[in-house]
């Protein structure tokens, strides 16, 4: 096999060395951050989270780069909890403009107002803070993940398709549940639907052992309802909550039912084969960060194939005009919004063991895209940045 | 009891005789054989996991299938169904192309980016070409010294040139190529993008782009309109255009590059093939789990027929 790739590769030079040779370095920094004691370690959190899917990226990037004569090269940053993360991504700074940020969103702001972030490209892999995309959004800012509303609009939207009208919500303490359990009502105004009781999890109980005790007394006084959501980001307590409720209905949010940017359920459109190659790579199955690292740097890729060209200001204009496009493995080309910088993206609504639905659903258009349906259209969007 | 004998013979002659269209079930592992007379399914045949490519050999003695998850490219005796053997085809093939000497197959090898060039009479491995991320499209020109591989992720057709199978062009199309065809006796090719929504049409000499060709299908979101698989009909005068998730096929003129008709199918059309005289044509329809039968002529789709789940690779066998 390496035998053979020296041989081919000898082959592609000849090819490739019409073009002149362009460098494309890109510099991915990950804030560690304290991770919560949740009550079930089914689910580690893998170490290489995000990173392996810029990795991947890389990996596609090359393979076109090779006929091309261009050059990626991927540096990884990884910033201790408590570490200076300001100070890496400026030391970042001074060997590329084109840095991923893996972070929470504080961290991702500071990044990007620092004096030498104006003329360079970020992208946000992680946070899914709306603020990132209204008030708070940054003109070199690009985010991948997609925010809370589009996961919150995608499950409304199939809560409307299946007339689950009702609608319970569960929130946690956290405030990541808190702003969960916020863009659940927001969606659930904007498509329509009320929700009419809320309750707090504050619970501090080991749910292993008595679950079935706890969650029916906990949700019978939630009266009836078609669907229960569960705002729970860490999956602390979410996934005790399916089975156990008072009256059987069908569970969102955190468990059961969910809303992600990818899941390892996803295998049309050409999926099997990114999840294969991902797995085959990291030994794991592909996470919604790994899939915004990978979209980040394989946007970077394409916009340099196509126009030729490696500074952060040509790739931006690019990716922000009618001419990208980016085959995302979701069935549609994934484009970015002109006005906060968003990757527009189906929302794969799946539970543990395949895939329910991917929205945009059918029947929710948009005058402009129909994945517009999903996260803050142009209106909505308090960001001046992009004008 | 002689005579009885003489027409049961006889009966049996012309149920055999008729005309078949193959079509590869990919989350099935098997084959629905459709009678071009009744339009059933006559026979349903096993294959590998996940059957894709499917192609017979010239005489149509031979049958190759591209078995994906099995990591093979299996030869079945089109009569009896059974497996003959196995050539080795590089990991995850997913689509070939038989060369006009009857003997190389061209394989994608989807998840290792590679063509895999094997010679089905020795049953062994010519010669490998590093390509793009996730190979798919296969096509040979008609005087077989071009071999074509498009790669999904990479958004390039490969030029092989087969005699030293060294490639010796690599041009770039829109996101996902699907399918490529050698057009017009070979001098034209034309590169389908999925994710792009557009035909690329190449000048075979100088490998210059010529043309795009663009659809629009009524009510159907640009987005969803995703060119996969397309056949040219008699005299390469027309193409027959699979529109995936749009559900339509596109009828495009092949002189003027214009779509002339859209024709409703069945769910995420996929590949197609036409029966001996090109009159008819039948498509995969992956989601609805048919085959689609549509008149050339009026441009109208006249029948459905079920066959397994997740129809994908088509192909036509002559019987007499």
């Amino acid at each position: 096999m390496n035998k053979f790739l020296t041989a081919a590769c000898a082959a592609f030079i000849g090819v490739a060395s019409q073009a002149s040779a362009l460098d494309v370095v890109i510099h991915y920094i990950h804030q560690e951050v304290e991770q919560l004691p949740t009550l079930s370690n089914l689910d580690p959190i893998p170490d290489d989270l995000g990173a392996q899917g810029a990795q991947l990226a890389l990996e596609d990037n090359t393979t076109t780069g090779r006929f091309l004569g261009q050059n990626y090269s991927l540096d990884i940053t990884i910033v201790p909890v408590g570490g200076d993360f300001n100070q890496a991504v400026s030391e970042a700074l001074t060997k590329t403009d084109l840095i991923v940020l893996d972070a929470p969103a504080d961290h991702i702001i500071g990044a990007a107002d620092l004096e030498k972030s104006s003329a360079a490209l970020l992208f946000n892999v992680s946070a899914p803070d709306i603020a990132l995309r209204s008030e708070d959004c940054r003109a070199n800012l690009l985010h991948t993940f997609p925010s809370r509303p589009m996961q919150t609009d995608a499950l409304m939207q199939f809560f409307v398709k299946r007339r689950w009208s009702d609608i319970a919500l569960i929130e946690g303490t956290q405030p990541e549940d808190q702003a969960y359990a916020a863009a659940v009502l927001a969606s659930a105004r904007k498509f329509g639907m009320s929700i009419d009781a809320r309750k707090t999890w504050a619970f501090d109980a080991d749910m292993r052992r008595n679950a079935a005790q706890e969650v029916p007394l906990f949700t019978q006084d939630l009266g009836d309802y078609d669907v229960l959501v569960v705002a729970d980001e860490a999956n602390d307590f979410a996934r005790y909550i399916p089975f156990n409720t008072w009256h059987p209905r069908p569970v969102a949010g955190a468990d059961g039912l969910t809303a992600k940017a990818w899941d390892r359920v996803v295998e049309q459109w050409g999926a099997a084969q990114l999840q294969s190659r991902f797995e085959e790579q990291s030994g794991r199955a592909m996470l919604p960060r790994d899939y915004a690292a990978w979209a980040a740097v394989r946007s970077i890729g394409e916009a340099v194939t196509r126009t030729q060209a490696g500074d952060a200001q040509s790739l931006r204009d690019f990716l922000l005009s009618d001419q990208f496009e980016l085959a995302g493995f979701k069935g549609r080309p994934l484009t970015y919004r002109s006005w906060n910088g968003q990757l527009r993206q189906p929302i794969t609504l799946a539970h543990r063991g395949a895939l329910v639905a991917s929205a945009p659903l059918e029947g929710f258009l948009h005058q402009r895209s129909e994945l517009d349906t999903l996260g803050l259209d142009k209106p909505e969007s308090a960001c001046s940045q992009f004008d | 009891m002689k005579k009885l004998s003489v027409l049961a013979a006889l009966l049996l002659s012309t149920t055999a005789t008729a005309d078949e269209i193959w079509v590869t079930n990919e989350k099935d592992d098997t084959i629905s054989v459709i009678d071009l007379e009744t339009l059933e399914v006559t026979r349903t045949l096993e294959t590998g996991e996940r059957p894709r490519g499917i192609t017979f050999s010239k005489d149509y003695s031979v049958v190759y299938i591209c078995a994906s998850d099995s990591d093979a490219v299996q030869v079945m005796d089109p009569n009896t169904g059974e497996i003959l053997h196995d050539l080795p085809s590089g990991e995850d093939p997913e689509q070939f192309v038989l060369h006009p000497d009857d003997r190389h197959l061209y394989i994608a090898n989807e998840d290792d980016a590679i063509t895999t060039v094997v010679d089905t009479q020795s049953r062994t491995v010519v010669a490998q070409i590093d390509v793009g991320i996730e190979p798919e499209g296969m096509a040979v020109s008609p005087d077989g010294k071009i071999a074509i591989t498009t790669s999904e992720t990479t958004n390039m057709a490969h030029w092989i040139d087969t005699e030293t199978q060294k490639l010796f062009a690599n041009t770039l199309v829109d996101s996902r190529p699907r399918h490529a065809e050698f057009v017009k006796d070979g001098s034209e090719l034309w590169v389908s993008s999925e994710i792009g929504g557009t035909i690329t049409v190449f000048d075979v000499a100088t490998q210059a782009e010529k043309a795009k060709i663009e659809f629009k299908v009524k009510g159907v979101h640009p987005d969803r309109v995703q060119p996969v698989g397309f056949e040219l009909t008699q005299g390469d005068t027309h193409a027959f255009v699979a529109l995936g998730p749009a559900n339509h096929l596109a009828v495009v003129n092949a002189d003027t590059y214009e779509v002339e008709d859209y024709i409703l199918v069945g769910r995420r059309v996929w590949h197609m093939d036409f029966n001996a005289d090109r009159s008819k044509l039948f498509t995969t329809n992956g989601v609805s789990g048919d085959v689609t039968m549509v008149d050339v002529a009026s441009r109208k789709a006249e029948k459905t027929i079920k066959v397994g789940r997740f129809p994908w690779g088509a192909a036509f066998r002559p019987t007499n």
